[in-house]
């Protein structure tokens, strides 16, 4: 996320562009995962919490007893900036 | 794309799928409620009912804005189109939810078939598809001879950025803007759903629990749930929008009713909060007040559920502006859209289902958003009514 | 004093198309003479009859198809309406299996439209039309008044030659087919989305519009004649709605594996942004081939080897099914219908 005139600001999305507001989440910073819903920045996402989430769900699925399950997908390491 | 695919990995859908399996109960049914748009839409798209085990259901609730429109909000759209000339901006689910044929020249109640906004337009309506609230401010900066109105539907989500245009207005002194505004409340909806005469009458909306909304639960955040939990003794589970947040979602639910909880709990920690985004709540209530009814499709009057506009921004509210009354109109007498939205049916219980009622030609706004129950059936469920078909993996 | 026999040439920097040209007198003669006739130049242009008088291979049987073009914009990343237009229905004419001859090219022109544009629209079609090797032999040119049009309508139609004895077409895909796709979806419809000002998005993301007859051509060389039973180019409506409608012709069903159809980054990212889904979106430069198993292997091979069909990939199968449903098993695992489109592909809100 990279900041423009006043509230706009230009988002990633695997490479994608777009403009969106950030009227309703003015914290937001360069390099900031935000969450977007009509055109709108409507949340700051949580890095932290999301690799938590991901870590939750890949001992869900490691605990399966009936075996076999992979380790869980690695993440790009080189994704660019991209959010939501 | 970062931290979307990683929530939508195979591998870990059929590990934690596997879980869920192994987590309920033998013999006991599992119903729960999903009420988001995004998940119904999610749980089609992706295919999570293969995924998941035969005693546990998922029915999709009133989480669609465009579904609970009703008719008579859409005849109002139309006539400030057609009838006042005026430039309506709008979201573009709402192009074909169907509505009252189109009034006679004495103004008196049209026959024949219904119209729609996109029918409307063919018929000289100006009637633009926008991506953003912000999107119709610019069409009324660029007319300014002509009355342009933004139709404002939608949960607590796409309420915040209504808001802010209506402020952007009143302090750009634009005189030829107005909203028609016909926001909902989610609480009041989940509400209303277990309040319904059904639950009392049969005791049975067999509802376990809910997966909670996940862009609404970003703006008014977590608390607001708990009401339902301790009230209604029913566990809810606030989840993403990605599919593996729904796996993960409806295992903490299943844990729950094994376990006799009523919680809430959040999957979607990752973008929600207890308290959630306060600099949105407090614009909203800077500029927009409750109803106190207003009429959701197939559910009836409900009260304290929707918003209207502060009289501080009245020059902005299109219902005051052109001396709008808003007049109900029942659904066609066999539509089920309603018995749908609680809950209470299943869209091949519909009559209309599938024959009269299509895709193509939707007789009820369940058919007509890709997110209502019965659009979401017909495109990714079809295939599972018929019973010859079998599904190669 | 004024050089005898001589005509301004036409200001194709500063003009515009006037009610003029499209009156049947000198300006538009002029017109044709300096834009049209001088950009597609071949013999059967420089006769300057009413029609074209054409040569077809003994031995084969005739193959038309036609096409109207109504793109806005006009111009978007990697084409435009002209190069499209060659390129739409020479395509068509190829997933009959037939070699594209001629092309006939109608214009609807609006009053006030500049010729500087129409110049643009006008090479590239001329480019497109050598490139492929397929000339404009006879064409025409109308003008409607200012607002009755937008910008410029293109007509092209094409004509091929298909030897004795070849069938391709939608009813002949059968239960056991294999099903190909010859590079990744999407790329024309985000392409041309992103200019719309509405969406203000930049993508770094181009039409695939090509001519595809040369990968046709590849393709069938490749592979015992009869091996290949459809060839379908997926334009408006996207993939989805071309399977749907071969499943429909041939009363088959297909089941499709989501993990093996290519998407590129760029287009998942703007579909994403924009909520729509890439199987729905139309693609300019793309084919889909139902071909008998026993050489499913050699005509990927094919494909692959073609720089047009470099990211090809077997993407499912066509089953027998009498409900002539398209399924697809999702990345995530699991199962749904790929239904046809309805409406205009909206996005969601919510």
């Amino acid at each position: 996320m990279q900041r423009l005139d006043g509230d706009q600001a230009l988002v990633d999305l695997g490479g994608v562009r777009k403009p969106v507001s950030l009227a309703l989440v003015p914290e937001a910073r360069e390099g900031d995962y935000v969450i977007v819903h009509v055109g709108f920045a409507i949340g700051l996402l949580d890095a932290e919490e999301a690799q938590r989430t991901l870590a939750l769900f890949a001992e869900m699925a490691a605990q399966q007893a009936a075996g076999g399950e992979a380790a869980p997908a690695a993440t790009d390491p080189v994704a660019s900036a991209a959010l939501r | 794309m970062k931290y979307i695919d990683e929530f939508r990995d195979g591998a870990l859908a059929r590990g934690i799928a596997a879980r869920i399996a192994d987590e309920v109960r033998e013999g006991r049914r599992y119903s729960f409620m999903e009420f988001c748009g995004g998940h119904t839409h999610a749980i089609a798209r992706y295919g999570i009912r293969e995924l998941l085990p035969d005693g546990v259901r998922m029915i999709h609730g009133p989480g669609c804005p465009v579904c609970v429109l009703p008719i008579g909000r859409i005849d109002q759209v139309i006539g400030l189109a057609l009838g006042r000339g005026a430039i309506v901006c709008t979201y573009g689910d709402t192009m074909r939810v169907p509505a009252s044929p189109r009034p006679g020249p004495d103004g008196q109640a049209g026959r024949g078939e219904g119209l729609s906004l996109i029918k409307a337009k063919a018929l000289g309506a100006d009637i633009r598809m926008v991506y953003s609230a912000a999107d119709a401010l610019t069409v009324a900066r660029q007319n300014p001879d002509r009355e342009v109105v933004f139709f404002a539907i939608g949960f607590e989500t796409t309420t915040p950025p209504t808001a802010l245009v209506i402020r952007q207005a009143h302090a750009e002194g634009l005189r030829n803007f107005s909203v028609l505004c016909c926001h909902v409340l989610t609480p009041s909806a989940i509400t209303h759903i277990l309040e319904s005469a059904e639950v009392r009458q049969y005791g049975t909306v067999p509802i376990d629990g809910f997966i909670g909304p996940a862009h609404v639960s970003i703006v008014i955040g977590s608390q607001p749930y708990v009401h339902f939990a301790e009230e209604y003794r029913k566990p809810v589970v606030i989840a993403g929008f990605e599919p593996l947040d729904v796996m993960q979602a409806i295992l903490m639910l299943v844990r729950q009713v094994n376990d006799g909880r009523a919680e809430v709990e959040n999957e979607f920690t990752r973008a929600v909060s207890p308290e959630g985004n306060v600099a949105a709540q407090r614009l909203v209530a800077s500029v927009f007040e409750l109803r106190e009814r207003f009429e959701w499709r197939g559910l009836g009057e409900v009260p304290y559920s929707a918003l209207k506009i502060r009289p501080e921004y009245g020059e902005f509210d299109a219902e005051r502006r052109f001396g709008l009354h808003y007049r109900g109109v029942p659904d066609h007498k066999q539509c089920e859209c309603g018995a749908i939205l609680r809950g209470v049916k299943q869209p091949t219980d519909c009559k209309l289902f599938g024959t009269v009622c299509t895709p193509d030609n939707p007789m009820g706004s369940c058919m007509v958003s890709s997110e209502g129950a019965c659009a979401a059936h017909y495109s990714y469920g079809r295939f599972k009514d018929v019973p010859v078909v079998a599904v190669q993996g | 004093m004024a050089k005898k026999d001589y005509i301004r040439p036409i200001d194709f920097r500063h003009g515009r198309v006037d009610m003029n040209h499209g009156a049947g007198g000198r300006a538009g003669a002029q017109l044709i003479d300096e834009l049209f006739a001088r950009a597609f130049d071949n013999d059967a242009l420089r006769q300057g009859n009413d029609g074209a008088l054409l040569d077809v291979p003994a031995g084969h049987r005739l193959v038309m198809a036609t096409d109207g073009h109504v793109i806005s914009p006009l111009f978007f990343p990697g084409g435009d309406i002209g190069c499209l237009s060659v390129h739409g229905t020479v395509n068509d004419v190829a997933m009959m299996g037939a070699r594209p001859l001629y092309l006939a090219a109608s214009f609807i022109l609006e009053e006030g439209f500049p010729l500087a544009d129409l110049q643009r629209i006008v090479e590239s079609m001329a480019r497109a039309s050598r490139e492929a090797g397929v000339p404009v032999v006879t064409g025409d040119t109308k003008v409607v008044e200012q607002g009755k049009g937008d910008g410029v309508f293109i007509c092209t139609t094409g004509i091929g030659a298909l030897p004795a004895g070849r069938r391709i077409g939608g009813a002949l895909a059968r239960p056991g087919d294999v099903l190909l796709l010859s590079g990744s979806i999407g790329g024309h419809g985000v392409a041309v989305l992103s200019q719309r000002e509405s969406l203000g998005f930049e993508a770094a993301v181009r039409s695939d519009t090509a001519a595809l007859h040369g990968l046709v051509a590849a393709l069938l060389a490749a592979v015992p004649e009869g091996a290949v039973h459809t060839l379908r180019d997926p334009t408006r409506g996207g993939l989805a709605t071309t399977l749907n409608e071969i499943a429909a012709q041939a009363g088959v069903g297909m089941r499709l594996q989501e993990r093996a159809i290519p998407v590129r980054p760029e287009v998942q990212g703007a579909c994403e942004l924009l909520g729509i889904d890439p199987l729905y979106v139309a693609n300019e430069g793309k084919l889909v081939a139902a071909v008998a198993p026993a050489h499913a292997d050699a005509a990927l091979a094919a494909l692959r080897a073609h720089p047009l069909g470099r990211d090809a990939a077997c993407i499912g199968t066509v089953v027998d099914d009498p409900h002539r449903f398209v399924q697809m098993t999702t990345a995530f695992g699991g199962q749904r219908v790929v239904d046809w489109l309805t409406g205009e592909p909206l996005p969601r809100i919510c």
